[in-house]
């Protein structure tokens, strides 16, 4: 993606873990990496759902991944800030460290370390998940305020900003009970922004919504990518992945597939899996 | 078609304002039935204490005014003081029961287990009389409703616990994600959508509280069955007393009923 709000750092060569093909050039508007994923294993009782992911996302880029149901994409993007417990792997995000200790998960010192990654990695979620005990405008300032201590009156200013930006200062007064869908998510995408994290997690952010109303939260998120927001998106948007998409990764059965520009992965895929799955994804 | 549509034009709104004023009929029909057969069983049961002349009329303006007013104020002290502690209780109980600590879950079990295994009349005078025995002695009000936020308190805990459970996990992962710690989540997010969950049933415990705390007057607390007793055995109209101490309770509960109605239909309004 290129747009004017992105900087420009140039050609660089694209390395063996950026995801990109080795010897192929970066996009020119990505940084550093600030997402690394390692060796990422999970078992859910005996079913081994993510078979060793290796995953790098780097500052302003936009990561979609796409698979069908049962592939682990969820669960890769819920282990990424642990609310899954991953079995065995790393996980890094803005320099915090951690390994997968299932066994000691509900120690204090891993459940810090995973606290500080959740203020690093925003989450969306399918279902929104607003409060609906606090007024919108309430929903975007209690964990600023009560998690990172940011004063009321900043707080309530930062809220209106993005809500703002999502285009929904108008609702900052009402309940979560009187919007619909995709205001919901909408107004989830600024709760999450008004932690200003380093990178935002999507969980198939549209699939619970009327189809008419998918397009504005689509909308919202295309305008982060282009505005250089790092993000990780579960979704079954293809149209929405070729548009706003640094890079798609397709992964099936608990592994990645194949990855690069959504130009490469959607249109002219290499491995017969990603076909197959793009085919019967058409069809439907 | 044009003979639907004429028939329709001729006779539509007219059926429509029938079917209203029918269902009118039949509303106001069953409304007057119930208010006269009420009357019907009230003046019934006069008529059957004046036969026995057991109501005597003297008493009632004599003693009367003091159980209403007094017993009634100490009844209600007592009921309000109790679903206050009962409620604080049963919010610390069902965070015990939902603990993975196991001290607290032992704890918290236990409490809930020996309450609601035992008579509430018996914990009533095991703190009013066995407390003494270990240093620990109470007056008979702070004792009464002490008894009263632990009886209540063990079976609201339950109620309360599936209030917490009832609040959707989704709440949960997104206080996760955005990196709020246990405690901060548990009092911020679940305890007041678990509360609204619950009103309802507080509500419903209060207005049995109210009669249950008729159990305290074993402990010579003031309130309306003691007084009741008490006149009516100095007067000799122990029937007409505790006919008032029946209609004290019985007027405390519609009005809370009517109370918690409202509430509850605020409450559900809200939800939407």
């Amino acid at each position: 993606m290129t747009d004017a709000r992105l900087p420009d750092l140039g050609p660089r060569p694209a390395s063996a873990e950026s995801g990109y093909d080795a010897g192929s050039e970066l996009p020119t508007h990505v940084g550093e990496p600030i997402v690394k994923v390692e060796k990422l294993e999970k078992y859910f009782g005996s079913n081994h759902v993510l078979r060793g992911v290796d995953l790098e996302v780097r500052q302003r880029e936009a990561v979609m991944i796409i698979g069908r149901s049962g592939s682990g994409k969820t669960t890769l993007l819920r282990c990424i800030n642990f609310l899954e417990e991953p079995t065995v792997g790393w996980v890094e995000v803005d320099g915090v460290r951690l390994q997968a200790d299932p066994l000691r998960a509900r120690s204090r010192p891993h459940q810090e370390k995973i606290r500080q990654i959740r203020l690093r990695a925003g989450m969306l979620f399918q279902e929104f998940n607003l409060f609906p005990h606090m007024s919108v405008l309430d929903n975007c300032t209690e964990a600023p305020m009560r998690v990172s201590g940011v004063r009321r009156d900043e707080a309530v200013t930062r809220a209106e900003g993005y809500l703002d930006k999502v285009g929904l200062l108008e609702k900052r007064d009402e309940y979560p009970a009187r919007l619909s869908g995709g205001q919901k998510q909408r107004v989830a995408i600024a709760r999450a922004l008004c932690m200003e994290p380093k990178v935002l997690l999507f969980d198939e952010p549209t699939s619970a919504l009327d189809p008419e109303l998918i397009g504005e939260v689509l909308l919202v998120m295309e305008d982060l990518a282009h505005e250089g927001t790092t993000m990780i998106v579960v979704t079954h948007e293809m149209h929405f992945a070729q548009e706003a998409a640094d890079r798609v990764v397709f992964m099936e059965d608990g592994v990645v597939i194949e990855q690069g520009p959504p130009e490469q992965v959607l249109n002219d895929p290499r491995h017969e899996e990603t076909t197959h799955f793009l085919r019967r994804f058409l069809d439907r | 078609m044009t003979v639907g549509a004429d028939s329709e034009a001729i006779r539509g709104a007219p059926i429509v304002e029938q079917i209203a004023a029918a269902r009118r009929a039949l509303t106001l029909r069953f409304r007057l039935t119930f208010v006269f057969v009420w009357l019907v069983i009230i003046l019934g049961i006069g008529l059957a204490l004046a036969v026995a002349d057991a109501w005597d009329w003297e008493f009632a303006f004599r003693s009367g005014p003091i159980i209403v007013l007094q017993g009634a104020g100490i009844t209600l002290l007592l009921s309000v003081a109790s679903i206050i502690g009962a409620t604080i209780l049963a919010v610390l109980g069902a965070i015990g029961r939902l603990s993975s600590n196991p001290v607290a879950y032992a704890v918290a079990s236990f409490y809930v287990s020996l309450i609601r295994g035992t008579p509430l009349l018996v914990q009533i005078y095991l703190i009013y009389f066995a407390l003494p025995q270990l240093g620990i002695v109470l007056p008979a009000i702070p004792a009464g409703i002490l008894a009263l936020s632990l009886n209540y308190g063990a079976y609201m805990t339950e109620i309360f616990r599936a209030g917490i459970q009832a609040v959707p996990r989704g709440q949960r992962e997104a206080a996760q994600a955005l990196g709020m710690p246990e405690r901060l989540y548990m009092r911020r997010i679940v305890l007041p959508q678990a509360v609204r969950i619950v009103i309802p049933a507080i509500g419903n415990d209060f207005v049995a509280m109210l009669k249950d705390s008729a159990l305290v007057s074993t402990i010579t607390v003031h309130e309306t069955l003691f007084l009741a007793q008490r006149l009516g055995r100095s007067t000799f109209e122990p029937v007409t007393a505790l006919l008032i101490a029946a209609l004290v309770y019985w007027a405390l509960t519609i009005i809370f009923s009517v109370f918690q109605e409202r509430l509850e239909r605020r409450m559900a309004r809200g939800d939407q």
